[in-house]
């Protein structure tokens, strides 16, 4: 294995400083490192983050390899910045069994680009009738601990209850899609002044907050963990406020494109902004922000969805909800949070990788960037602006919400156990 | 005019008049003559590109096209490529590549033809789409209005009935009140949308406290499917706090007149002896409705060198 120095990153945004990376860990980290035979990687004005972690990216592979597959999905994490991504349950076959989240384990670890960590399904095909065998998948070589049936909420609250009491046996956690279906049939975007005008079907925020208000207090009498995806509403973050101040074990995620784009643009009938939850409106988008600013969001995860073009060129209530992230959700938290000074670099790192890598319960992830550390890391420009190129993207879709946007930052290098996974802005398999 | 007659929100008063005026002059052309036919669009291809059944807007449409000695073109969705999984874009680009110069497309997901509008080069008039817009319907209704009452401005109108799923309210709001007209909504509270509040109209739950001071009603149809959706506890509920029957009519003023975009539900949302009376315009929006279609596609096609 390399040895490798890099010179002058910025860890956190702080002071210029040398890392040392050796046998896949952090050896050393100091001023002006040296040690024979090593590589040597300027990154003056670079800043040095902890590799990414994301709860929440749809890899479709098994079922839907023509949108995604496990490695091009994994590069595109690795150019994103991420060393470990949640690859939902919602294949074909569903991953709610031990034999489909171990074959999703092993693609991944073929791959080589990122730790690929499968969710498991709470429930049978994503029905919401009765549990998956949860303890299988979790004792499985993939140790499944989050679940979800992510797509469908687990709507049954008799059934929610007993899934999140069950998963406490392996330290567990159910990652709750909060939609009560009854209030969304047909729904296409944010129910509210734009979609009466559009004439769209309304996916009212009560919808969701509905469902986040009751699993808090599920969570809070049974004492297990919750963790609410992709929170979209003003509503939502004042319900997990309260929730937090109570104490109950819960936490929760937002996307990069709730983070910055509403509702608004929907106006266009243009289905790559179509998603689920619905982009919401401009007191959502300032409501998540410092949400995420004052912790009580507890991290940016993707939803990254990849979809084939077929499934996106079409009307908009015939496309599939969801859009691409994993390769911009850097630059959107460095355009939404950073530049306007709502979160600093060790709050990126905090959001993105620590609490991340906490709540799955990721062992060798999200740890701090000292000696003695596996070598998980990224090294951002932070200074570079680009034009997203959905066609020049890794992924194996195109429907990114981005496309045409400057965005600032870009991710110049990522390391996976000491072994650049991107250098130079390119993937290196 | 633009190239395309998406929606009745993105039609200003100019335009809009524009349409309304072309529509009058067109019918004095033809008045009285044995051939009612215009020579204006000869050679030019019209495309009615229908994924919903409706005869009259259809045929309104292949009427206005004829008698402006355009070809038309009649496209089902029913018993075509469509029903083999062809795409909405495929479709456009092979009636494009067939030479359409327009197509008119109804179509049951609200957008549809503003999609359509960025995948071919010629005109796209919306025929209705979803619960969006039905904007040649808001024309033919002004059309009718002002030929009636002989203005738009002040005049005080009307809307009454499911709101929430109606292309014909949403494109009444936006292009009356763009020509002065004063919309009032009436509805159950379930069928008008949250938001409506943003709407440049008045809303009222309360059709008998409206109708006095109204001077254009127009009442919608209630879709059968609404009936066992909860949006209200019965047919006969709905119609007798919001049914258009004679004894309500009684009480509107001298000369103002009961409107329908059709097809009516007789005895739901409109008595029969209301539907059939002097003052229902129902049969003559019918009518107006070819002319101010000949008028779009004229205006659309034909060049604006009026």
């Amino acid at each position: 294995m390399t040895t490798l120095i890099i010179k002058g990153a910025r860890v956190l945004g702080g002071q210029p400083a040398d890392l040392l990376l050796q046998d896949g860990r952090i050896a050393a980290v100091g001023e002006r490192l040296s040690a024979t035979g090593a590589d040597v990687l300027d990154a003056g004005g670079l800043v040095a983050l902890p590799g990414l972690v994301d709860l929440h990216t749809h890899l479709r592979e098994p079922g839907r390899e023509d949108a995604e597959t496990v490695e091009t999905g994994s590069r595109a994490a690795a150019l994103g910045g991420y060393t470990a991504v949640h690859a939902m349950a919602n294949t074909d076959p569903v991953a709610d069994t031990a034999g489909v989240v171990e074959q999703v384990w092993r693609l991944g670890q073929q791959a080589g680009l990122v730790d690929v960590v499968p969710v498991g399904a709470v429930t049978v095909g994503l029905k919401g009738e009765r549990l998956a065998e949860l303890g299988a998948m979790a004792d499985s070589a993939a140790r499944v601990r989050v679940f979800s049936d992510d797509g469908h909420c687990v709507a049954d609250p008799a059934l929610m209850r007993r899934a999140l009491e069950y998963v406490k046996a392996f330290d567990g956690v159910v990652a709750q899609h909060a939609e009560e279906p009854r209030l969304t049939v047909g729904a296409q975007m944010n129910e509210g002044d734009l979609s009466a005008r559009l004439g769209l079907t309304g996916w009212p925020a009560a919808a969701e907050e509905a469902v986040i208000a009751r699993d808090v207090l599920l969570a809070e009498h049974v004492g297990a963990r919750l963790h609410v995806c992709h929170v979209s509403t003003a509503g939502s973050v004042e319900i997990l406020r309260w929730a937090k101040s109570r104490g109950v074990r819960v936490t929760a995620e937002v996307t990069p494109h709730h983070l910055l784009l509403t509702e608004a643009c929907a106006g266009s009938y243009d289905p790559v902004f179509k998603v689920n939850p619905p982009l919401r409106t401009d007191a959502d988008v300032a409501a998540v922000r410092s949400g995420v600013a004052d912790g009580t969001i507890d991290a940016v995860a993707t939803d990254h969805a990849p979809h084939a073009v077929e499934d996106k060129e079409s009307e908009w209530a015939q496309a599939r909800p969801g859009m691409l992230g994993l390769e911009q959700a850097l630059p959107v938290v460095v355009e939404t949070l950073v530049e306007p000074g709502l979160l600093d670099w060790a709050g990126v790192a905090d959001r993105m990788s620590v609490r991340p890598a906490a709540i799955g319960r990721l062992t060798g992830h999200g740890r701090p960037l000292v000696p003695g550390e596996p070598a998980n890391l990224l090294l951002l420009d932070p200074a570079a602006r680009a034009v997203v190129d959905p066609a020049a993207l890794a992924s194996r879709s195109r429907n990114s919400p981005y496309a045409g946007r400057e965005l600032p930052g870009r991710v110049v290098a990522t390391f996976l156990r000491g072994t650049a996974t991107v250098l130079d802005g390119k993937a290196q398999k | 005019m633009k190239r395309h007659l998406l929606d009745a929100a993105d039609l200003d008063r100019a335009d809009a008049t524009l349409v309304l005026d072309t529509a009058a002059q067109i019918d004095q052309a033809l008045a009285g003559r044995e051939v009612k036919k215009l020579p204006t669009l000869r050679g030019r291809t019209v495309v009615n590109l229908f994924y919903e059944d409706s005869t009259r807007t259809r045929i309104s449409f292949e009427l206005a096209a004829k008698r402006l000695s355009a070809d038309v073109i009649n496209f089902s969705a029913k018993g075509s490529s469509v029903s083999k999984g062809e795409s909405l874009k495929d479709t456009a680009l092979t009636l494009e590549a067939m030479g359409s110069d327009a197509i008119v497309v109804r179509h049951g997901a609200s957008g549809a033809p503003h999609r359509l509008a960025h995948w071919v080069r010629g005109s796209v008039v919306n025929a209705g789409d979803g619960t969006h817009e039905h904007p040649t319907q808001a024309l033919l209704d002004a059309y009718t209005i002002r030929h009636r009452l002989g203005r738009l401005d002040g005049v005080r109108v009307v809307i009454v009935g499911d709101v929430l799923h109606s292309r014909v309210a949403r494109s009444n709001v936006w292009l009356l009140s763009t020509l002065g007209a004063e919309v009032t909504l009436v509805a159950p509270p379930t069928l008008l949308p949250v938001g409506v509040g943003s709407w440049p109209v008045e809303v009222s739950y309360d059709l008998d406290a409206v109708l006095p001071k109204a001077d254009a009603v127009m009442m919608l149809r209630v879709q059968a499917e609404r009936m066992n959706a909860s949006f209200f506890p019965s047919a006969r509920e709905y119609s007798r706090r919001y049914g258009l029957d004679a004894h309500r009519m009684a009480a509107l003023s001298g000369e103002a007149i009961v409107m329908h975009p059709g097809p009516m539900n007789r005895g739901m949302e409109i008595a029969a002896d209301v539907a059939d009376s002097v003052r229902s315009t129902i049969v003559e929006q019918v009518g107006n409705g070819v002319s101010v279609r000949m008028a779009v596609l004229y205006l659309l096609l034909g060049g604006a060198s009026s």
